[in-house]
């Protein structure tokens, strides 16, 4: 199949490559540019895992073809770390109350998190439960997860972070 | 002393061990991206395989051509049963002893089976292969409602088995019969029936369901012609166990076998199997000599590979009028589907349902359980559940509710009067377990006392005379559920698996400078491994957890274990980590005690090395042994600090928990509201508490997908009619109720720490509370039992069917 060259921005850095029409974003990212941090769990856009923020909103990579983000600025989770290699607030919030477990969530959460936190930096409970409910998790029954983005979200805005109790 | 030196708490505080809320070493990568799953290995050359699956749920393969499919560029092969009875692969065994077909040799058993595996350079151009490959279907009639499979002209599933009177659990009663399993005294107990005051007979359904992590099956192989020798990364939970399977059923000696589980995507049960998908993909990479990748997408797993539960449960208790249980009979149909794959340890073709007594002194019982065969995927997997323990629990804890109500008893009371009290541990119960410790009345009472139970049945009295006054449409259900699990496969005297023995183990190698490797037999899906067990260790030898580096997975590295499930890993592997630790002690004490120059009698343990008794100040700290034990050992002692445990557990433990659930619903829409939900946990000794409330938080999502609507359901074509995330129930976050957890702690006598395993309670004990506040809900209404799942509709229904909109 004839292939097309596309360019893009990912994570501060031009990239480029030839694919297929067809060839889905998420395998553009993961294949040809080998950041493996972003995951594939349904392919039918419902699960979230493989959430990259695109020109500033959030975007299921599995149901955009790598030609479509021509041109456009993406992050992924290698890209969501501090300038100094250290945890971004939501990565160490998702650390600190213990807000992933198996891990394969985690970067769709993370990424789709970091823009609703953008959207609403002081975002309620049911704002952060009603801003992450197209990533699924199945391990850690979302408590810790709106936790860790209530942390993350403190800590940004300089807040102190109060652990609801049980 | 000096103001520099540390205090004992200090001292402790520094090991981060045992009880402490360490946070996790494997969230470092898992938040960064950096985690290694099966789907990111990347291998030079290697190619890309997938399935052709059949359309139909029962049929003849007339003919398959390839012709076409091999034709597409990058299309390199179309692997058939004929491919693979070449090898003598076309047919599989199961764990539970039967059969499977690979690919489909003859005819197709179920919607989806694996028909032909394209192997192309790429996953689209194996994709554009499938669809250039023709094969010739003869539908043929379907067996889908499980109490159809054994009349007398139901068609014939497998006739591989023709013929076939026994099977690997005993006689067969009819071409679609799998096994019957019996135990309990069946005299005893129907003697207690004849003699009750009070019966209730109840079939009670627990629906097709299936794991669905987040990460699906998933695997890549290569074979090295020249040395001879397979490589296997894999989403396995049983990376040891996949190994001799591949060994058993290749020709490939095991040592020339390589099975790496890297980083898995959550199991849930679903990755414990073997599949078509594995087998194909070393076959692929044999026959073309280049590493193979098969990857399952969501619809082939949610339709393929491994569902749980589809047990149909008729339920009797026998009772006197004041609410004590006499006896107990149970009666399960067991769906199969087309091949018995469960994944049971080996004696056990229903798993430990012989739990079903539940948390009851039940003087009597009897329990048979009838495996069929059906046109729909094989499987039977535990999904977060030791075997079939989350079916036993739903069945009692249901079944306990349905008593309570024509006993016009109130659930916990009848619960309370029926316990196991605390002083008959270890208790034998009527169905030939031996529980090993318990506290029920204390955990109920907690439970009750924390959520003001007598409180909310006076709230729902209140609201139940409003309904009939026609004040509210809204109705309010208790749900309560006491479970007791049976976790810890278990002692060899009864748990194998393929004739494995189901032990686990550790091997430790202390460095010099104090830091060590720990190397286990189980597999973390997300449980965390990783940070726990190098707890444990940090307790039991005073080296700080950080300096303890934990690997599982590697089969060439880890010693042989069984793998992760059934809560399985902390009983078993756990005590082996406890047990290796302790031998690392002895020996150290052995060189503290030389090092000290006194007798090894004279020296003893504090927290983080050893100190002579009477004199405290003088002290060897654990990390100064082991650099002694690289350069100044005992004379005729072996010098290095290592061992290895392997710990064939003497009993399985016995976690317990007293869950409510209070639930409002809506009957115009059916649509329900989880008001509270508690859940008190007793897994004994605890590991890392906040560990714990994450498996309980992630079991009870899912025990409330499960009761609430997540299913997999065919129509009776046999099309699976939820067959991706769109109709097959995914809790997001606005759905998931908020969980409160609780704990009390009765450790387990016989562990060597006492801990008893967390991570399927919330499972098992979860879907009886869903289930019972429901049912409790409707209970005043008239009804007796409302079958699972229970979504709006079926909540809406349940209304309309009582005469709600009358």
């Amino acid at each position: 199949m004839a292939k097309t060259h596309v360019t893009m921005k990912v994570n501060g850095v031009e990239v480029e490559g030839l694919v297929e029409p067809r060839t889905l974003l998420v395998h553009f990212i993961r294949e040809n540019l080998s950041l493996t941090g972003t995951h594939i769990g349904c392919e039918t856009t419902h699960c979230g895992a493989c959430t990259v923020d695109i020109d500033g909103m959030s975007v299921k990579s599995c149901t955009m073809f790598a030609v479509q983000a021509q041109g456009s600025e993406i992050m992924t989770i290698e890209g969501v770390a501090n300038a100094d290699g250290s945890l971004s607030a939501l990565q160490e919030g998702f650390r600190m109350t213990h807000g992933l477990q198996c891990g394969f969530c985690t970067p769709g959460m993370i990424l789709r998190a970091q823009r609703l936190l953008k959207e609403n930096p002081r975002p309620s409970e049911e704002e952060i439960r009603m801003g992450i409910s197209g990533n699924f998790c199945r391990c850690t029954g979302y408590q810790n997860i709106v936790k860790a983005i209530q942390y993350a979200a403190a800590k940004i805005n300089g807040d102190e972070f109060k652990e609801a109790a049980e | 002393m000096n103001d520099m030196t540390p205090t004992r708490e200090q001292r402790e505080a520094k090991l981060e061990g045992m009880g402490c809320k360490r946070k996790r070493v494997e969230d470092i990568r898992f938040t960064q991206g950096k985690g290694n799953y099966v789907d990111d290995l990347k291998l030079p050359g290697m190619l890309h395989g997938d399935f052709v699956r059949s359309p139909h749920a029962h049929a003849r393969v007339k003919k398959i051509d390839d012709t076409e499919a091999l034709k597409v560029p990058g299309v390199l092969a179309v692997i058939t049963a004929e491919t693979l009875k070449t090898v003598n692969l076309a047919w599989m065994p199961t764990l539970a002893g039967d059969v499977q077909m690979v690919l489909a040799d003859g005819k197709v058993l179920f919607q989806n089976q694996e028909v032909a595996f394209v192997v192309a350079t790429d996953r689209y151009a194996a994709d554009d292969g499938i669809n250039k490959v023709i094969v010739e279907y003869e539908p043929l009639p379907v067996v889908i409602d499980p109490f159809k499979a054994m009349d007398a002209d139901a068609p014939v599933l497998r006739e591989d088995l023709a013929g076939k009177t026994s099977g690997a659990h005993g006689p067969r009663k009819h071409h679609n019969h799998v096994f019957e399993w019996t135990v309990g005294d069946k005299d005893l107990t129907d003697a207690a029936f004849r003699k009750a005051d009070v019966t209730i007979k109840e079939m009670l359904s627990y629906h097709r369901t299936h794991p669905s992590p987040l990460e699906t099956c998933q695997c890549v192989c290569s074979f090295d012609k020249i040395k001879g020798e397979l490589s296997i990364w894999g989403t396995f939970q049983a990376p040891h166990v996949i190994r001799t399977v591949v060994a058993l059923i290749s020709k490939i000696p095991e040592h020339k076998i390589h099975v790496i589980s890297p980083d898995i995507g959550g199991g849930f049960g679903n990755k414990v199997g073997a599949y078509p998908g594995y087998i194909c993909a070393a076959v692929a990479s044999i026959v073309t000599g280049k590493p193979v990748k098969w990857v399952e997408d969501r619809i082939e797993n949610l339709t393929a590979t491994s569902f749980a539960r589809d047990y149909h449960m008729t339920t009797e208790i026998a009772a006197t009028r004041e609410g004590r249980v006499t006896g107990l009979r149970v009666h399960v149909l067991a769906d199969h589907g087309a091949f018995d794959a469960c994944a049971d340890p080996s004696k056990w073709p229903a798993g430990f349902f012989n739990i079903v007594t539940g948390s009851y002194d039940f003087p009597t019982a009897h329990l048979s359980v009838d495996g069929i065969y059906t046109n729909k995927a094989p499987g039977g997997v535990a999904y977060r559940c030791s075997f079939r323990v989350t079916e036993a629990a739903y069945c009692i804890e249901r079944a306990m509710d349905i008593l309570a109500q024509k006993l016009g008893m109130d659930p916990a009371e009848l619960r309370l009067k029926n316990f196991i009290r605390a002083e008959q541990f270890p208790y034998h119960s009527a169905l030939g377990w031996e529980y090993d410790s318990g506290d029920y009345h204390t955990a109920m009472r907690k439970m009750m006392e924390t959520v003001d139970y007598a409180g909310l049945r006076k709230e729902q009295a209140l609201l139940r005379a409003a309904f009939k006054r026609g004040e509210t449409r809204e109705i309010m259900g208790l749900g309560v559920s006491f479970f007791t699990e049976i976790v810890g496969a278990g002692p060899s005297k009864n748990c194998d698996i393929l004739g494995i023995a189901m032990f686990d183990s550790c091997e430790i190698r202390m460095h010099p400078t104090g830091a060590g490797i720990a190397r286990v037999g189980s597999k973390s899906q997300g449980q965390g491994h990783e940070t726990t067990w190098a707890q444990i260790i940090a307790t039991e030898i005073g080296i700080p957890a950080d300096d303890i580096m934990v690997e599982e997975g590697n089969t060439d590295t880890a010693p042989y274990g069984l793998g992760t499930y059934g809560s399985r890993s902390t009983p078993v592997a756990g005590a082996a980590i406890a047990m290796a630790a302790r031998k690392i002690r002895a020996k150290a004490q052995m060189i503290a005690a030389y090092k000290l120059e006194v007798h090894e009698d004279d020296i003893e343990w504090d927290i983080d090395g050893f100190r002579v008794k009477g004199l405290p100040e003088k002290t060897m700290s654990m990390k100064d042994i082991c650099w002694a034990a690289y350069n100044s050992v005992p004379p005729g002692m072996e010098p290095g600090l290592e061992a290895v445990s392997y710990y064939d557990p003497p009993n399985m433990t016995y976690p317990f928990g007293a869950y409510i659930c209070v639930m409002n619903i809506d009957v115009d829409t059916g649509v329900y509201k989880v008001r509270r939900f508690y859940a008190l946990d007793d897994c004994g000794t605890r590991i890392n508490p906040m560990i714990i409330e994450g498996q309980v938080h992630g079991g009870l999502t899912e025990a409330f997908a499960i009761a609430m609507g997540q299913e997999i359901r065919y129509d009776d074509e046999g099309n699976v009619v939820t067959g991706s995330f769109m109709d097959f129930f995914m809790p997001t976050a606005v759905e998931t109720p908020h969980w409160e957890t609780d704990f009390t702690v009765t450790p387990s006598p016989h562990h060597p720490i006492g801990a008893k395993g967390v991570g399927e309670s919330p499972n098992v004990g979860g879907v009886p509370a869903f289930s019972n506040a429901v049912n409790d809900a409707f209970s005043f209404l008239g009804s007796t039992h409302i079958q699972m799942p229970h979504d709006y509709w079926r909540n809406w229904k349940a209304a309309k069917d009582l005469g709600v909109f009358a």
